[in-house]
């Protein structure tokens, strides 16, 4: 199915896509059908520039199980920096 | 020898408050006529899977037209791209949705080798859309691929920017065949026995199939999801309903 359902977030931080770095404004997680992913439905991620336009998008398709270990990996990963990853936007 | 052609390219409609949107126009190689036929693409975009469904209308002898739903949210940029832009900005809206298949009509009507009928067919969210446009749009078949929302009240963890048709069911302009898999959730087994009782209620014409150890999208040739033996039946019964409606 479709779900039409979508979680969004601002960011502060970079993405690189085929033509390079570039500021990330947004984040856009929805859980739905792949554009390329070998499977029915993925948890799908678009790192994006809202004001640079559509194409300056990083996206990802991960199954279900991989959104959740690299949930996972994230919280581990800010959780070892500890102090470090507690400053306002990581500086 | 029987000839075989088509033409596909892609074209300029005039859609929604006159905005020019992108088009994907698949014909027989022929003098016609030829009914129409308007491809409504599902939520993940305009992609080559749904060109390739276009340009099967083509070869079976209809003139067939995609237009793309999210060319505004990137005119230039590539359909996956869009697709995920539209998203971010709440999908694409009803209203606007209609005024684009109407512009996709219009075009599919005013070709020479028209025989002045169009039906319209589509998948996932684009099969509630098709759904929306035979109840809105002068159309003269519909084909809903297992289209979620028609009916059925949205669970309550799942905010839905979409809105189900139920109230629109009285105002379906023209016959529908309902394709279904009895292993999808959206719709369900249920929502389905539910829109199958709304047309009857109604007295509409349609006709409905629920194919066993099909879920969603069994169409989709390029998806886990694909069942080969449900998506050539489903061919089958496309090619008979169109037939049946679109002839002149």
């Amino acid at each position: 199915m479709c779900t039409y359902v979508t979680e969004r977030t601002s960011v502060v931080g970079s993405g690189k896509g085929p033509e390079g770095w570039f500021r990330l404004s947004h984040a856009t997680v929805y859980f739905d059908h792949p554009f390329h992913a070998p499977l029915e439905h993925s948890l799908n991620i678009d790192f994006v520039d809202e004001q640079a336009g559509p194409g300056k998008r990083v996206a990802v398709e991960l199954s279900p199980a991989s959104a959740r270990a690299l949930v996972a990996c994230i919280e581990a990963a800010l959780a070892a920096a500890g102090p470090l990853a507690d400053g306002a936007e990581g500086s | 020898m029987r000839y075989e052609g088509i033409l596909a390219e892609t074209v300029r409609i005039q859609g929604h408050g006159g905005d020019e949107i992108a088009a994907y126009l698949a014909r027989p190689l022929g003098p016609g006529p030829f009914p129409g036929v308007l491809v409504v693409h599902h939520m993940p975009g305009w992609d080559q899977a749904t060109k390739e469904i276009t340009r099967t209308f083509a070869v079976h002898g209809y003139n067939a037209i995609c237009p793309h739903l999210h060319f505004r949210e990137g005119p230039d940029a590539s359909p996956d791209d869009a697709a995920a832009a539209s998203r971010a900005a709440g999908g694409v809206p009803d209203e606007r949705f209609l005024g684009d298949a109407a512009g996709a009509i219009q075009a599919l009507r005013m070709l020479p080798t028209s025989n002045g009928k169009v039906g319209v067919i589509g998948y996932c969210s684009g099969g509630r859309q098709a759904f929306l446009a035979a109840c809105s749009l002068p159309v003269d078949a519909c084909v809903d691929c297992y289209g979620a929302f028609v009916v059925g009240t949205p669970p309550p963890e799942m905010p839905m920017k979409v809105t189900p048709l139920t109230d629109r069911v009285q105002d379906l302009r023209c016959p529908v065949l309902g394709l279904f898999g009895q292993e999808d959730k959206f719709p369900s087994p249920e929502q389905v026995e539910e829109l199958r009782g709304l047309l009857t209620t109604h007295g509409k014409t349609f006709e409905f199939h629920s194919y066993e150890g099909a879920g969603h999208a069994f169409f989709a040739v390029d998806r886990p999801s694909y069942r080969p033996e449900a998506a050539v039946d489903g061919w089958q019964r496309i090619w008979a309903f169109f037939g049946q409606h679109l002839a002149a």
